[in-house]
């Protein structure tokens, strides 16, 4: 039994809300670009035209907040499923906490340019 | 003594232990032993489980890749025009198919995930199908996305 204070959402339940509100955010957004690509005449001026939009920078920024937090709650059961010893589990889930982390303030410095 | 007469139920209740040889047999007929798993298959809808999480996993790997390709095509002019001259070679090209395979499948198997969150594909007969679909569905936009990238 894995101690549960490592999940997102401290309860399954509350993991399992995390994912599904997450998964429609992710899959409206995927469904989107890829409309988007498919549907324009993609170069640098419709490209950049599509993230200079505030509506569509909160959206992608909604969406990266989104992955996170889908791929924390899929990571994490991933993890606690095959990974049985305590450290390296801990080890694998810190290097995936860091990396969505590093993905989260990498997506706002592209979408906002600091 | 009457009521004697209705032991003979109870003797085929109780009945006495068999020989070591029926006891022998009997396991041998009956259970299993030294079971075989490199025999054992998984069911479709474990298989299309397991592709989901590993997709998941290969997407949370390949945000990487977008986010350095989403920074560089917002940087200019030029760094857009890096972008489409990178996407020119086999390597990239793979990549990117393999990205977007994974995020197709995982969007395919995803929204099986939230189907049945509605009561829809849950029973035996009806999970397998899903599962069919799902592979059928993510195998053909897989084809389209390969066929869009080259």
């Amino acid at each position: 039994m894995v101690n549960s204070v490592t999940n997102l959402g401290r309860s399954g339940v509350f993991d399992w809300m995390i994912q599904r509100v997450t998964a429609y955010v992710l899959a409206l957004y995927t469904v989107f670009l890829f409309g988007f690509v498919l549907t324009t005449d993609i170069n640098y001026d419709s490209w950049s035209a599509l993230f200079d939009q505030t509506w569509f920078r909160i959206f992608t920024l909604l969406a990266l907040l989104s992955i996170g937090a889908h791929a924390w709650v899929g990571l994490w059961t991933v993890t606690t499923d095959y990974i049985k010893a305590t450290l390296p589990r801990f080890l694998v889930q810190a290097l995936c906490g860091l990396a969505m982390f590093v993905y989260l303030v990498w997506g706002i410095q592209i979408l906002w340019g600091l | 003594m009457p009521i004697l007469t209705y032991q003979p139920s109870a003797s085929g209740l109780f009945r006495p232990r068999g020989t070591k040889r029926e006891c022998e047999s009997a396991v041998n007929s009956k259970r299993p032993v030294n079971l075989d798993l490199g025999k054992f298959h998984f069911p479709l809808p474990a298989i299309t489980s397991i592709l989901h999480r590993v997709s998941g996993i290969i997407i949370f790997v390949g945000v990487a890749f977008m986010l350095y390709g989403l920074q560089l095509s917002l940087s200019g002019e030029e760094g857009f025009s890096r972008v489409s001259d990178l996407l020119d070679s086999f390597l990239a090209k793979l990549i990117t198919w393999g990205i977007l395979s994974a995020l197709l499948y995982h969007l395919v198997a995803g929204i099986k995930h939230l189907l049945m969150d509605m009561g829809i594909g849950e029973e035996l007969e009806s999970g397998r199908l899903a599962a069919k679909a799902t592979v059928v569905i993510s195998v053909i936009l897989i084809l389209l996305a390969g066929v869009w990238v080259w």
